[in-house]
């Protein structure tokens, strides 16, 4: 009777019903959250002086309360979630079977949109990605909006991690170690990456400007290629530390990069809509299609967006590294 | 139920990944986990939208030869919409991994009850 | 091609599912990034090469990357011994 009354404590739905009354969490002690009792040891660390102790007092009542209605809550939140993951996920599968079939050149979504792309698109826009004239020709705007999008994720990344340098107090000097202890995880002398990186950088910093230049011709585009020249100034940086790469990015090029590529963008892309929507000449050629220099002004916005998107992911892991550049 | 449950695959497939991720935001108490969570979330809808512009047997929105017909290109709406999808993920991801950081020097756990408990005895 | 990309669909379903299971955290961010390539290869099927490329750069890469510095800032991977460190323990 024991043994199968311990198989059975063995067995998934002893488990699964042990976690449902929130008795036990699969994850519990294993998952690498870090528990720190930092308060309570302030607690215990305090003198005993009648007034602090009414408070300590409290404050443990407080505690207790919490923690016993934070076990209940966490209860009630388990089989709630689950309850409304489950139904949600049942609602989406019977709104699924009602949809019509994949891969059907009849279903409503083929309308006179994509029509209207396909068909027009080489003629009105010069690209022969129809994909890359769409987004770069008729709905550029929204691309503009997308890239103030990442300039600004990337301000507030820095406005969230900068390290405050002001004032010589001993928090700040903590600080400051700590940047500095992260400047020496540097493998300054790894030889094998270093090699590794000599012959890889220029070559993906090289496929990244293929991609961007051709993002009218074939697949890519501003987005993926400036992705790519990203990558490979991380690895740049990975190799041969920030002291190599201070020499030619610093906040300053970021700054200006982004600020120029963006106003250049916006300048251009209003002269064409406003051309485009009073009947003018914009006086910009479009040139013969399969040409690199052609499709008007496609090549310099995927240009702008590539470099865009190529500074701000080196930001974003340059900032994450030693908060600021 | 209607009868195109097991025609539509993808379209299933991308909903219960929008379960799973959905799930995995409201069960764990980790950040990282539920900020993973939520990348599966974005992707899951990307793959329904990509798999609204697929015709079968026709080929992707690159014009060759110079054929400008509808009867042979995917619908490229989707493809647009997705793409601009994609980059503003990352930088979701990225301003919500340093919320995370932030988090972990100012309460030093990635627990989001012992963080809540911290800030209630500080906010007292 | 239709088995090829139900098998594709099968091992999604199976990487997002590992990815919430997996106790080390940096195991389940290493599943993450197989599960955007294995998403890139979908979209190449699905005619979009566009986002297969832009996948593959950004979600597997740049992503992963920034993932893996924040658990490196949050201790949670440890660094490699620093001479000076060495230096000490002797």
């Amino acid at each position: 009777m024991s043994r199968l009354k311990k198989n059975y404590e063995r067995s998934f739905f002893y488990r699964f019903k042990k976690w449902v009354e929130g008795e036990y969490d699969p994850f519990d002690g294993k998952l690498e959250i870090k528990n720190t009792n930092r308060v309570k040891k302030e607690l215990a660390n305090h003198t005993q002086n009648p007034m602090e102790v009414f408070y300590q007092e409290e404050e443990e009542e407080i505690e207790h309360a919490t923690e016993e209605g934070l076990k209940w809550y966490q209860k009630i939140y388990k089989i709630v979630s689950v309850v409304i993951c489950l139904s949600i996920i049942s609602v989406l599968l019977i709104t699924v079977s009602y949809l019509p079939k994949i891969g059907n050149p009849d279903n409503p979504d083929n309308n006179e949109v994509s029509k209207r792309y396909i068909e027009k698109g080489l003629e009105e826009t010069g690209a022969t990605n129809i994909v890359s004239g769409m987004i770069l020709d008729y709905r550029a705007f929204d691309t503009f909006g997308e890239s103030n999008v990442l300039f600004i994720a990337a301000c507030c990344v820095l406005i969230l991690l900068r390290y405050d340098f002001g004032g010589k107090d001993s928090a700040n000097l903590k600080k400051i170690n700590a940047e500095a202890n992260d400047r020496i995880y540097e493998p300054k002398n790894d030889v094998i990456l270093q090699r590794v990186a000599f012959v890889l950088v220029p070559m993906i910093i090289i496929f990244g400007i293929y991609v961007i230049l051709n993002g009218h011709l074939s697949p890519g585009g501003g987005f993926s290629g400036g992705a790519i020249i990203g990558a490979g100034l991380i690895l740049y940086l990975n190799a041969f530390g920030f002291k190599k790469t201070e020499r030619f990015f610093s906040q300053k090029t970021f700054k200006w990069t982004v600020f120029s590529s963006l106003t250049f963008y916006c300048l251009a892309k209003s002269y064409s809509f406003y051309t485009g929507a009073n009947h003018m000449e914009s006086g910009i050629p479009l040139g013969t299609a399969g040409n690199i220099l052609s499709s008007g002004l496609i090549l310099p916005l995927n240009i702008c967006v590539g470099l865009v998107v190529a500074c701000t992911m080196y930001a974003f892991y340059v900032m994450f590294r030693k908060g600021g550049f | 139920m209607g009868g195109n449950l097991f025609a539509n695959y993808e379209e299933v497939v991308a909903m219960i990944l929008f379960g799973i991720g959905f799930t995995t935001l409201l069960l764990h108490r980790n950040m990282i986990k539920k900020i993973i969570g939520l990348n599966i979330m974005d992707s899951a809808v990307y793959l329904f939208l990509a798999s609204k512009g697929y015709i079968e047997g026709r080929l992707a929105p690159i014009v060759v030869n110079n054929v400008t017909d509808m009867e042979v290109y995917i619908n490229p709406v989707p493809s647009g919409l997705v793409l601009t999808g994609i980059v503003v993920s990352v930088s979701v991801s990225a301003l919500m991994l340093a919320l995370t950081i932030r988090l972990y020097r100012r309460y030093h756990t990635l627990d989001l009850d012992e963080i809540i408990i911290q800030s209630k005895k500080e906010g007292k | 091609m239709e088995l090829f990309k139900i098998i594709l669909l099968l091992f999604l379903i199976i990487c997002a599912i590992f990815t919430s299971f997996s106790k080390n955290l940096l195991t389940s961010i290493i599943i993450y990034m197989a599960y955007s390539l294995i998403m890139s290869i979908i979209w190449i099927l699905l005619k979009s090469p566009d986002l297969a490329i832009t996948e593959a750069a950004v979600g597997a890469g740049v992503t992963s990357v920034l993932f893996f510095v924040t658990l490196k800032k949050i201790n949670a991977v440890k660094g490699d011994q620093t001479d000076e460190q060495i230096e000490e323990k002797l």
